[in-house]
Order: structure tokens, then C-alpha cells, then sequence
């Protein structure tokens, strides 16, 4: 080999190494909306998330898979500060989201589960009218007129993939609706006080398998505009949903990758195990 | 996979030890079928020429049930991770397992015309390169039984001495049909035979390369050991 073409070579070489800096400054910049770091979490002596550590990139999917009891719903209660509402239950540790921690005891919870609503695994409609389902939650923290609160209401259905088929009966009872209908309806509450964060606890572990499909295409709609965190028991269900999954397994999380390696390569073996069925 | 714990569903497992079973067996038997070629050029045997080339339905047959097999799993099992990289790497091999029966059995063919020919020269560097190429097999084989990613890389690396032994043969080959026009057609077949063996080789390495992916999850680098550099062999015709 010529000296000028080692030259060269290793100019390439440099060129493509300043290629992948430039990226890898770029992602460095897309700050995660939420960074959770350090995170104990005591459900009175016990103690249910261990040192957790996990980012929830800005508008992306983060699944959270494991067995039952390994701390995904935990997580997702610490984030919201669900666990305020039992004494005895408490969280040690930092989870940022705009410089602020929330797990501080100063921050308002009326703001912040402004910014970060959530969706349960049982459909938890008021039993109250359609359009008021969706107008309860935003009086509690906007004053609307009527005309406002009406683009609201239909611009939160709209999102929520339910307007066309309500929009006729927003005057009526929404215990009427079916299933999948009632969850979609509470994802248009979640999204109607305009969150920044939404949670999904299992969100369709109640419906059949057309409804999954109808929230599942409804989540890949809304990550572009929200950050998302959903936990299921469905692993296929994290595979199509998500952008990167995370494993977690008795209070620990083992492993956070991108749901592509998660499901053909993943590093760890208790993952593995997990995932392909072998847990014992 | 050993010391990989049993899937909670029994089923699976079988399902799995199954297709392991089919892949064994479809080795087992393309590997006779490239002894009994080699057999057949080195001893012009006849009878072991007409049963490498008897084989060949059974490993089209095997190859079919196991296509069948595979996608019933996919279905079935939604597989992930090493299981799905385990599935999806036996479909591809058994392709490959298919081809190299094909070439033993072409092999085997020629053997029976080129038994008519007198050969005025030794076939001592094809025999060698049967051996090896034969070794390639038996190994790839095994360590697919055992799913032995080390020795996978092995194969994978041996084959650049396969591909030097045949660039030998090609260049002694057209040799001998320049000194004699009477002995271009059983030079033509036994270049034939070369480049057949060659390209089992090849596909021996190609299984390595998927059953290294299967077990580790992650690819050998691209730049595979390649050196059949026949293809820029030019023959000067004399001024």
C-alpha cells in the first residue's frame, strides 16, 4: 500500500467516524422527556424498584414487559405519583422531567398529572354523558366557553379515533358504548387536557382483538405528538407498539433496548429466558 | 441449545427438537451423498455414483417438510430471539444443505461419463480437495448438532484453502487440454467436479455464517474468506 493511499484511507476512515459523531450529538440533544434515574420505590418495608434507570425519549413508545410483580405498574405509578394517595408508600431517588423532580413532595399533583395522564386496563368512564366525559377533566383546569369547549371535546374524540363513530350521540350515556369504544373515550379524556406524557396500564388487556388493534394503531398515531409509556402483559403487543422496550424482573430493570434488538437479539439472558417462554 | 432452560410450553420444545431432528438427518444424508461422489470419482465406482444421485429426492423431500415445518412454527409460535433466530437460520440452511446434495449428485453424474475416459494424470489434488471439503461438511454438520458457534467459525476460515486447491486445478486442468485436444472432455468434466466441490464448500460456509447468526446473535463480518479467483484467469492464445 502507497503512502497516499493509507492517506486517504484513513481519511475516509476519519470522515465516516465524524459521520457518526454528528449523530450521535444530534441524539444527544433530544433530551428525554422524562430521565429517571436512582429510583427506590417501598411499598412500606418492601421494597418494589430497585436503582431504577431509564429514559422515556421525547414523543416515542417505551414498553415495559415482565413478569408480574417485577415493578413495570409500579413505575408507572411512581411516575403520575399515584402512590401519594397510600401512606406508607414511598419513592427515594430522582425522575426528571423539564429540570424538575417529580418525586419531589413540593411539586403541585394537580399539574402534574395535567402532564401526564393515564390509562387503566379496565375502560373507567364516568357515568355521565359522552361529551361531558370529556369536559369534566379539562374544567378542572381551564376555563373554556362553550364554543371552546366544544372544539375541544371533538378534537380530543377526533385523536381519541372515536368522533365518527359518536359525534351523533355526545349527548348520551357512554356506559353505552362497547369496550373498545369506553377506552378509546378515555384516551380522548387523557389527551383532552393536553398532556405531555400519557401512561397506558395494560390498556387493552380487557378488549378483543379488532379493539387492540384500534388502540394500538391510535398509540402509533399519538406518539407523534406525546410521549408514551405503555406497560403490557402482551409481548407481541410491545414488539408492534413500541420504540424501545424495556425488561424488568423482581423490582430490577435488566435491560432497555430497541424493540428490533429487543425481540431478535437481546443481550441479557434473563431477557431471553423471559421473552422466548423459559421462565421458570 | 444446551443449558438453555426448557420452554414452559412443552410443545414448543418438541416442536423445536424436532426440526433439530430433520436438520440432522438432512445433514446426515448429504454428507453420505458427498462421500459417495468423492467414491465415485476416485474409485470409479459406478454403484456409489448411481446411489449419491438415488439420495437426492430424499433431501428434496426432507427439504420441503422442513419449509412446511418452519412456517407452521412461525404461525404457530411467534417466536423471538434465539428461537427465532434458531427457525429462521434452518430455513436457510436447509437450503443450503439442498444445494450441496444437488452438487454431490451432479458430481456423482459426471463421474460415470468421465469413468469412460482414460486419464493420462493423477487425480491426487482433486482427491485432496474432497477430503477437505468433505471435512468442511462433517464439521459444519456436527456443529450444527451441537449449535457450536466456535466451530462454525472454523469452517467458515477453512474454506480459503478449498478455494486455493481449486484455482490450482482450474490453471493444471486447462493445462492438459492445451497439450491434447483429447483431453478437453474429461478435463471439461472434471473442472466441472472441481467447481462442484468448490461450491459445496461455499455453502458449508454459508450454513457457518447462519448458524453463527442463530447462536449469537449477531453477524460474521462481511468480508468472508473468498478466493475462487478463476473468474480473472486469462488464457493468452499463443501469436
Amino acid at each position: 500500500m502507497t503512502v497516499s493511499t493509507a492517506m486517504s484511507q484513513s481519511q475516509d476512515r476519519q470522515a465516516s467516524f465524524g459521520g457518526v459523531q454528528a449523530r450521535a450529538t444530534n441524539a444527544a440533544m433530544n433530551v428525554p422527556r422524562i430521565a429517571i434515574s436512582n429510583l427506590d420505590f417501598f411499598y412500606g418495608a418492601n421494597q418494589a424498584l430497585k436503582k431504577i434507570r431509564l429514559d422515556l425519549p421525547d414523543r416515542q413508545v417505551t414498553g415495559m414487559i415482565g413478569p408480574s410483580g417485577c415493578g413495570k405498574s409500579t413505575l408507572l405509578r411512581v411516575l403520575n405519583r399515584m402512590y401519594d394517595l397510600y401512606p406508607g408508600q414511598r419513592a427515594v431517588g430522582e425522575v426528571m422531567m423539564d429540570g424538575e423532580n417529580i418525586i419531589d413532595p413540593s411539586i403541585d399533583l394537580n399539574a402534574l398529572r395535567a402532564r401526564i395522564g393515564m390509562v387503566f386496563q379496565k375502560p373507567t368512564p364516568f357515568p355521565m354523558m359522552i361529551y361531558d366525559n370529556i369536559a369534566f377533566g379539562v374544567k378542572l383546569h381551564e376555563r373554556l366557553s362553550k364554543s371552546e369547549m366544544d372544539e375541544r371535546v371533538e378534537w380530543s374524540l377526533t385523536r381519541g379515533a372515536l368522533w365518527e363513530e359518536v359525534k351523533d350521540r355526545l349527548h348520551t350515556s357512554a356506559m353505552g358504548l362497547s369496550g373498545g369504544q369506553q377506552q378509546r373515550l378515555c384516551i380522548a379524556r387523557t389527551i383532552a387536557v393536553r398532556p405531555e406524557v400519557i401512561l397506558f396500564d395494560e390498556p387493552t388487556s380487557a378488549l378483543d382483538p379488532i379493539s387492540t388493534l384500534k388502540i394500538e394503531e391510535l398509540i402509533d398515531e399519538l406518539k407523534h405528538d406525546f410521549t408514551i409509556a405503555i406497560v403490557t402483559h402482551n409481548m407481541q403487543q410491545a414488539a408492534r407498539c413500541a420504540d424501545q422496550v424495556a425488561f424488568f424482573y423482581l423490582g430490577e430493570m435488566v435491560e432497555v433496548a430497541p424493540a428490533g434488538q429487543m425481540f431478535t437479539a437481546p443481550r441479557e439472558r434473563r431477557t431471553q429466558e423471559y421473552i422466548t417462554g423459559r421462565f421458570g | 441449545m444446551s443449558g438453555v432452560p426448557e420452554h414452559l410450553v412443552k410443545s414448543y420444545d418438541q416442536g423445536l427438537k424436532k426440526l433439530r431432528g430433520m436438520m440432522t438427518q438432512m445433514g446426515g444424508i448429504v454428507e453420505t451423498q458427498v462421500a459417495l461422489a468423492a467414491d465415485a470419482i476416485m474409485q470409479r465406482d459406478a454403484a456409489s455414483a448411481t446411489r449419491a444421485v438415488e439420495e437426492d429426492p430424499k433431501v428434496d423431500a426432507l427439504e420441503r417438510e422442513i419449509e412446511t415445518f418452519v412456517i407452521r412454527l412461525l404461525a404457530l409460535r411467534q417466536p423471538v430471539a434465539g428461537d427465532l433466530r434458531q427457525i429462521v437460520a434452518a430455513l436457510k440452511i436447509t437450503g443450503d444443505l439442498e444445494r450441496i446434495g444437488d452438487y454431490a449428485a451432479n458430481v456423482a453424474k459426471r463421474s460415470i461419463v468421465l469413468s469412460q475416459f482414460s486419464l493420462p494424470y493423477s487425480l491426487a489434488g482433486l482427491a485432496h480437495m474432497a477430503r477437505l471439503v468433505q471435512g468442511q461438511l462433517k464439521s459444519i454438520i456436527d456443529a450444527l448438532g451441537d449449535n457450536d458457534a466456535d466451530k462454525a467459525v472454523e469452517v467458515w476460515r477453512s474454506d480459503q484453502v478449498v478455494d486455493d486447491i481449486y484455482n490450482a486445478l482450474f490453471r493444471e486442468l486447462i493445462t492438459y487440454m492445451m497439450e491434447d485436444p483429447r483431453n478437453i472432455t474429461p478435463c471439461t468434466h472434471l473442472l466441472f467436479i472441481a467447481k462442484n466441490l468448490e461450491r459445496i464448500g461455499d455453502h458449508a460456509t454459508n450454513v457457518a455464517e447462519n448458524l453463527y447468526y442463530a447462536v449469537k446473535g449477531e453477524s460474521l463480518p462481511d468480508a468472508r474468506p473468498k478466493g475462487d479467483t478463476s473468474a480473472y484467469a486469462v488464457i493468452r492464445p499463443r501469436e
